[in-house]
């Protein structure tokens, strides 16, 4: 029994270290950016503060575990101790302590690994500006100063910090680029912030972190990041696009379809994101810079009326 | 006159489920016929379905629980085998459609049906015996507790054949879980089985809050009181707080799909946030309801094999309180990424890293008690110490994740699902297992076969950490949960190992079973049967009874005049059942089916309001009224044991433990 049990185990060890050399792409862990970066030393970090008590605890488990087994007589045996403010001093003291640090750190990357706040960019660089929208079941990007759109792909240009506007034009899902760092919720009729930046040229897999029924599976997008010249020729490749994105052809657009595939528009209606926001505030749309809640233009609206 | 409900609703076209339903339609007409056949139903009926005592519905909690348990796993293992086939191209044997309803089930019959129901079998066992109570304090409400849970349950089961069961995860988020995304009956069997079974939650943890403060023998201060009555205590105070809260955002979700209000919707002014913020505020006290306990039957289990009192028995409660308390304030990192301030997510994840202070002190509690003990491996001390080790690592990886700043790349991700399967794995069910073992034989009078016990905890050791072990590293290459199929080829490998886990958990639960089997089998060894009451040389007032205790559990309430009473009796030679004292006649409940008829009056109800059946559902409502009036007006529903009875079977128990002391 047990030895079939260890041979079983011992298979399992050789086929897992295989896998250690061949399969594992920790992407999280191997990131392509600063904010990625950020959060892998985090983990690094807070990890490491952890193991100080986990390692010590799970060891002198198993060590009083075994040393005062009942078959061991040659260990003490204190049958009515139960008491020790030393040892209560010390287990209340060491978690407290890493408790302590680890909320420093904390506070600190709460506030450096926000997704609200603007990455800082290299001089005379512009940051790029994205405007997200979650759909049944795939992602739509906008290009508000290109005037362009696509679907299920993303190209940034490479050390350009990336300002993302996400919303829904449906259920919840979360915009997510493992190798870029953060994620962050798709609400309809909410606005959310993400700052990127890719630092490496490739294409990155881009995915939905929040399930959103039946398509959620091939909600994938790729992300392209690439210098700034393969950039701009992107941008005119769109163009060339004979879609357009418009209150006329956006309603097939948001029809639910599965595993879309990419899709380009060459010209899009400015007015496309705040439209599609406000559609689920009685034409209202908060704006980023004052905070206050403004008219989106009626003419946009008229076309894109709610589907019921 | 149906409704929706048609007889395209029955899912003819999915093989699996017309296979299952075959099943357990044999299994089903099987065991009827067998009762039938031996002529168990008046037992059943007097001695079980009706029985208002504790002991007895503890026992039908426990295999309620286990029937969740093989539901609830064979959802997990379709849900791992899918994974490992489907990839590259091939689409793997489950459509989202019935893979959704899967994962759906799976959570929501682990945490409704298996955890909570197994929770609420090991407090009604214990708790009153602990205290030396004769039964809780409102013994009919606990009888109806338990139907209002199993009528739940057989509703989530009627979905798999009846239409189908909810595709939104197991708390349902909106909007996805509103009518306009999800249009189905799905749904409104979440709902109702939520909603049912909320009732008996909420009305157990009023029944144990009261049984707790006002029953305790005489001496048993709050600083006198067992460490499993201690979190049995919080973990109702937490029912109490949390249920409803539960119950409200069902009920909003519920006015949102069948008066078409926009309480979560897109438009209309509804905000999805909100119920994501209530079904937290429920949800993240929950995984304390159900852990808690856990660490009190670790606290019982570990002292007794170890041979000495629990380390810093008053740390323990301060630990078990502050974490009560502080389980209220972390809700929010639950959803760190819906785009909160800096300020609010450092408050709330800080507030999360707090309770592990509290409880590291704990498993430091338990280490400290095994330190200079002489410790007996048996199951339950396997159970314990490999708790320690596996909660340990889902503790720290809890940790990670309560820094938002990871938490931003973890959240939703298979690392999740590692983690909170650690801690519920490792923690609540390993907890409730070893509790199962240690209690057993008060409960049968027998003890529980010991080597399929610890067969069943190898496997399910080794098992847990083939299985979720590549869930931490998926999570860490990027795989979110909930996924149907995948092309990423570095994922492949993981998920295979994975599925090897289920298996080896597979293993593990045929053990259990084994051990069931095997144990029933041999309860009549003289080795196995429990003739004292106390097999495990018990620190606490359940061991000083017989096992299985008397329905009236004590002839005379013991005295209590220390903490881990039974124990500090035995040293100083006291007996603390006072044989052969003053007997007098016993005050007791009778046995009712009014909790049965609102039960089954709440599952006709909560049927038919799924499928728009509306004088059905009126009928169901007339049951649940109908039988609480007359439950109410009912005046002949207590009896006494006469002062001759009690002594008789007193008596009887007293000339065994001579004659098991003479041999």
């Amino acid at each position: 029994m047990k030895n079939k049990l260890l041979a079983r185990m011992a298979r399992l060890g050789g086929l897992s270290s295989a896998l250690l050399l061949a399969g594992c792409e920790l992407d999280v862990l191997d990131p392509k950016g600063p904010v990625g970066e950020g959060v892998k030393s985090l983990i690094a970090t807070s990890t490491i503060a952890m193991l100080i008590v986990v390692v010590p605890t799970i060891i002198l488990t198993l060590v009083f575990a075994w040393q005062y087994r009942q078959s061991n007589t040659s260990a003490e045996y204190l049958p009515k101790w139960s008491h020790s403010n030393t040892i209560e001093m010390v287990i209340w003291g060491v978690p407290s302590l890493i408790i302590l640090f680890l909320a420093v750190i904390t506070y600190q990357t709460c506030h450096s690994l926000d997704p609200y706040k603007p990455l800082e960019a290299e001089a005379n660089t512009k940051p790029l500006h994205v405007q997200v929208v979650a759909m049944d079941w795939k992602w739509l990007f906008i290009y508000p100063e290109q005037g362009i759109a696509t679907v299920n792909q993303l190209a940034v240009p490479v050390n350009t910090p990336v300002d993302f506007d996400i919303t829904s034009d449906s259920v919840m899902n979360s915009f997510f680029i493992p190798r870029l760092g953060s994620m962050i919720y798709a609400m309809a009729g909410m606005q959310t912030q993400l700052h990127l930046l890719a630092s490496e040229p490739g294409d990155y897999l881009g995915e939905s972190a929040n399930y959103s029924g039946r398509g959620f599976s091939d909600m994938k997008f790729h992300t392209l990041a690439m210098s700034g010249d393969e950039f701009n020729a992107w941008v005119e490749k769109v163009r060339s696009s004979s879609e357009e994105l418009d209150g006329q052809t956006y309603p097939k657009l948001a029809a639910p379809s599965e595993a879309n595939p990419v899709e380009y528009f060459a010209h899009v209606e400015p007015s496309m994101f705040n439209t599609i926001v406000a559609k689920y505030n009685n034409g209202m749309v908060m704006d980023k810079s004052t905070g206050k809640m403004i008219q989106v233009q009626q003419s946009a609206m008229s076309d894109m009326n709610m589907k019921e | 006159m149906l409704g929706r409900l048609s007889l395209s609703a029955i899912p003819l076209d999915v093989p699996i489920l017309v296979g299952t339903f075959i099943g357990v339609a044999i299994v089903g007409i099987a065991v009827l016929g067998l009762i039938t056949y031996y002529g168990k139903w008046g037992y059943l009926w007097k001695e079980w379905f009706t029985s208002v005592d504790h002991k007895r519905l503890a026992v039908m909690y426990i295999v309620l629980a286990l029937v969740a348990l093989f539901r609830g796993f064979a959802d997990a293992i379709m849900m791992r085998t899918q994974l490992a086939l489907a990839y590259a191209g091939n689409p793997g044997y489950l459509p989202p459609h019935h893979y959704d309803q899967i994962f759906s089930a799976h959570g929501t019959i682990m945490i409704f049906f298996l955890a909570m129901a197994f929770m609420t079998g090991l407090f009604n066992f214990v708790v009153p015996l602990q205290i030396g109570a004769r039964d809780v304090a409102f013994p009919f409400l606990n009888n109806l507790s338990f139907w209002m849970t199993a009528v739940a349950f057989i509703l989530v089961n009627v979905s798999l054949f009846i239409g189908e069961f909810s595709q939104c995860g197991w708390l349902a988020y909106p909007p996805l879980s509103e009518t306009q995304f999800s249009p189905g009956v799905g749904v409104d069997y979440y709902i109702w089985a939520i909603q049912i079974s909320g009732v008996g939650t909420l009305l157990t943890g009023v029944n144990f809050f009261v049984t707790i403060v006002k029953m305790r023998a005489p001496g048993m201060s709050w600083m006198k009181m067992p460490v499993f009555t201690w979190t049995a205590f919080c973990s109702s105070i937490l029912i109490m707080v949390s249920f409803p809260v539960l119950t409200v955002a069902v009920a909003l979700l519920g006015l949102d799909r069948y008066f078409g209000m926009h309480f979560f919707t897109n438009d209309g002014g509804g905000n999805q946030m909100m119920y994501l913020n209530l079904i937290w505020a429920w949800g993240h006290p929950e995984v304390y309801i159900l852990v808690i306990p856990a660490f009190g039957v670790f606290s019982e289990v570990v002292p007794a094999f170890s041979g000495k009192p629990l380390f810093g028995y008053a740390t323990m409660v301060y630990a078990t309180c502050s974490i009560m308390v502080l389980s209220f304030v972390v809700w929010v990192h639950h959803f760190f990424t819906m785009g909160a301030g800096p300020d609010v997510n450092a408050f709330f994840g800080i507030a999360t890293m707090i309770i592990s202070i509290p409880t590291g002190v704990k498993l430091f509690n338990w280490m400290f008690t095994m330190y200079k003990g002489r410790i007996q491996y048996h199951a339950c001390m396997y159970w314990a110490v490999g708790f320690m080790v596996t909660f340990t690592i889902g503790g720290m990886t809890g940790v990670m994740m309560a820094i938002p700043g990871a938490d931003f790349v973890l959240h939703n991700s298979l690392f999740l699902i590692a983690h909170f399967h650690n801690v519920i794995i490792g923690g609540v069910y390993f907890g409730y297992i070893c509790g199962m073992n240690f209690w057993a034989p008060k409960v049968l009078g027998f003890k529980l076969n010991e080597s399929w016990g610890i067969r069943a905890f190898w496997f399910w050791l080794v098992g847990f950490f083939f299985a979720f072990v590549p869930l931490y590293v998926l999570g860490f290459q990027g795989m979110t949960r909930r996924l149907n199929h995948y092309d990423n080829p570095a994922w492949h490998p993981w998920l295979l190992i994975a599925e090897v886990g289920a298996v080896l958990i597979l293993l593990g639960i045929a053990c259990q079973l084994m051990q069931l089997y095997v144990s029933i089998r041999d309860c009549n060894l003289p080795a196995n049967r429990d003739v004292t009451g106390d097999p495990w040389n018990g620190r606490t007032l359940e061991w000083s009874t017989s096992s299985p205790p008397p329905i009236y559990n004590f002839a005379i309430v013991p005295n209590v005049t220390a903490l881990d009473a039974f124990m500090h009796d035995k040293e100083g030679g006291i007996d603390t059942r006072q044989a052969g004292g003053h007997y007098e006649a016993i005050h007791m409940p009778k046995n009712t089916a009014a909790g049965l008829v609102v039960g089954i009056s709440s599952l006709v109800f909560g049927f038919a309001a799924v499928w728009y059946i509306w004088w059905l559902a009126a009928l169901g409502l007339i049951g649940v009224i109908g039988a609480v009036i007359a439950r109410s007006a009912n005046k002949d529903i207590d009896y006494y044991i006469p002062a001759e009875e009690v002594a008789r079977i007193e008596n009887e128990h007293t000339r065994k433990l001579l004659a098991q002391a003479a041999e």
